[in-house]
């Protein structure tokens, strides 16, 4: 039935209202949003099951034809994508009792929390052009509405920051879709694919494509417009930073992907050749930005505009093993951001610091959080029995059948120092002398929190470890993506 | 500050009140064939109930109108995201929706249409919203 692509946007809505009635009553809400999480997370891996074994979801909502209405399209890419961000969901509504202040949680945290993922998985299934801005903006919304949770003073300075640099990127958004609007006369991503593709893309689309990738770049974190981001993100709570490292860059790589996939494939010279200068730069200085800090929540922070800039280089060389190394970086850099800023959140609780300087010894008290963040740092640094190694080796052999020598430099520099910026803060939190900041009094709460980080980082080792099962449906979604016809007869059903 | 006596004003906003609850619904039920609507029928009701508000302060209309607008906020969108949900009873798609003909007892025959239910959603979170915004700004001056 087609209204299952529909699920996954209505679950956490209904969730997120009704939790909004009793927002109060602490433990009913947290029992009432970790079940919610779990049976979405069940209802989205059917539905996952469904669009791998029998193609694609379509819903027209109202019942209206496809140019006409909106249409939600639950496809291999767009589910596998839902189905990821239910997974750090689960792993975040696990975590969150135990890092956040119950005045935060009854101040609508998870009201809040649904809300984002409404929007996230909204933007991934819709398949409309000004759509895609609406679930950008419930998204946004929920992040303003998470940034300031718990009204510290830091939080409030990079709210501001946060909040106006999305404005001014919304705003453009709503510009460049009118503009695209006035050309092609729809907002239907399948017929401005059909449109595009019958003028050959010619001049004044370029320049709008340019335009979208301007916005998408600067909700992805791409250079030049990934400076808002480092800051904002370390500030909030260590769950608030985990969702937003996991998810929200990632949609705006998403909408690049699609995007540059499915509608301006035209006149790959301009664009696609510009994304591969801007995805080595972006590489090398976010990870120059993670190695320039001694706050551990910081280079965290920093370490998600290099994933980005990797992700971008498969997007800008565009054939089919790039592709599928770009897909699959998505979903392990989605886990993996996860996993990391709850872990980072988890040791600045337990040393009381997020200064690397003051921190040390910690692996006498906290021996799992010290393991797991080694595991975490070679899955990021793409060791090779791990998710991130697959990725980047893909994305390598990409770049090296089409001689883009250059990017491979940058890539296999900026790896190193990704690892570098790593092993930094586990030699130095985790060895050497005992500092007297460590409690060791805070250890149960650490415990408890170890064990939703553990599940998440199981699953990335498994996408590294079963890289056999993962990479042939991974490969399956570049070919769907590459046949951008498939995606437009599907949905405007010729 | 002494108090000023403001009976002109008090006076004539229980008359202006009335008029706008009843233009904020008419507008509100016109929407369908004429401007009007959810958003700007829920806007004019917050607009009445916030010159309710200025006439005679928090106080007085906490006891007139013992409600708490915040929840208004989830309710309404309970209602819109119900009427979205109530096509998969039927197996339509999502938010489909329908209409019929009807003879109301005063109106004589009239369609109504399940449109004007997710209205109503759109009308009560927007009151909701307003008034919520206005009210949590107001309440820090209240204090003091």
């Amino acid at each position: 039935m087609s209204n299952l692509a529909a699920l996954p946007i209505i679950l956490p809505l209904l969730a997120g209202i009704v939790l909004a009635f009793f927002h109060k009553r602490i433990k009913l809400v947290r029992i009432v949003s970790q079940v919610t999480a779990v049976i979405n997370l069940i209802v989205v891996a059917v539905i996952f099951w469904k669009v791998h074994t029998g193609g694609s979801i379509i819903l027209e909502t109202g019942d209206w034809t496809a140019p006409y209405g909106i249409i939600l399209v639950a496809d291999i890419l767009s589910i596998t994508l839902v189905l990821t961000t239910n997974i750090v969901a689960v792993a975040c509504v696990f975590y969150a009792p135990r890092t956040l202040s119950e005045s935060q949680e009854s101040f609508y945290f998870y009201s809040f929390f649904f809300l984002l993922i409404t929007g996230v998985s909204g933007a991934f299934i819709t398949g409309d052009l000004f759509n895609l801005f609406v679930f950008f903006e419930v998204l946004l919304m929920a992040s303003y509405g998470l940034i300031v949770l718990g009204n510290g003073k830091v939080q409030l300075r990079e709210s501001i920051k946060y909040v106006l640099i999305n404005l001014f990127s919304s705003m453009l958004f709503v510009t460049t879709i009118s503009f695209l609007y006035s050309v092609v006369g729809t907002v239907n991503m399948a017929q401005i694919a059909q449109r595009v593709h019958e003028v050959d893309q010619k001049g004044i689309l370029t320049t709008i494509a340019l335009l979208l990738f301007f916005v998408f770049a600067t909700k992805a974190a791409v250079f030049p417009l990934y400076y808002w981001l480092p800051r904002p993100y370390s500030v909030p709570n260590p769950v608030v930073s985990a969702l937003f490292g996991a998810l929200l860059t990632k949609v705006g790589v998403y909408s690049i992907l699609r995007v540059f996939t499915l509608i301006f494939v035209k006149d790959i010279s301009a664009t696609h050749t510009l994304f591969i200068y801007l995805a080595a730069l972006t590489m090398i200085f976010g990870v120059v930005g993670a190695l320039s800090t001694n706050n551990i929540k910081l280079i965290i922070a920093y370490n998600i505009i290099p994933a980005v800039g990797f992700m971008l280089m498969g997007i800008g060389i565009f054939t089919k093993v790039s592709i599928s190394g770009t897909i699959y970086y998505l979903i392990h850099d989605m886990v993996i951001k996860g996993v990391l800023f709850m872990l980072v959140g988890a040791i600045a609780y337990a040393a009381g610091t997020s200064d690397l300087r003051k921190m040390g010894g910690l692996i006498h008290h906290y021996p799992v959080q010290g393991w797991f963040f080694f595991i975490a740092s070679l899955v990021l640094a793409g060791i090779p029995p791990f998710s991130g190694f697959i990725g980047k080796l893909l994305l390598l052999q990409g770049a090296l059948a089409e001689e883009q020598i250059m990017i491979v430099g940058a890539a296999l520099v900026s790896s190193l120092l990704i690892l570098l910026s790593m092993i930094r803060i586990f030699i130095q939190g985790f060895w050497g002398e005992e500092k007297e900041l460590a409690k060791p009094e805070r250890k149960k709460t650490a415990a408890k929190m170890a064990w939703p980080i553990g599940l998440l980082l199981s699953i990335s080792v498994l996408l590294g470890v079963g890289a056999e099962w993962f990479y042939p449906s991974v490969e399956s979604i570049a070919d769907y993506l590459m046949n951008p016809q498939i995606y437009i007869d599907s949905v405007l059903k010729e | 500050m002494a108090r000023t006596n403001d009976i002109i004003l008090r006076t004539t906003t229980t008359l202006i009140a009335f008029i706008l609850f009843g233009f904020s619904i008419y507008l509100f039920l016109a929407g369908h064939n004429a401007p009007g609507g959810g958003f700007i029928g829920g806007l004019m009701t917050s607009a009445a109930i916030v010159l309710m508000y200025m006439a005679y302060g928090f106080r007085a209309m906490q006891k007139v109108l013992p409600v708490s607008f915040r929840y208004f906020v989830p309710a309404g969108l309970l209602i819109a995201v119900g009427t979205g949900i109530g096509s998969f009873v039927f197996d339509q798609p999502f938010l489909s929706h329908t209409y019929g003909y009807f003879h109301l007892p005063v109106l004589g025959k009239t369609e109504l249409a399940t449109a004007l239910l997710f209205d109503l959603g759109v009308y009560i979170t927007v009151i909701g919203v307003t008034m919520t915004i206005i009210l949590t700004i107001a309440d820090d001056i209240d204090e003091e």
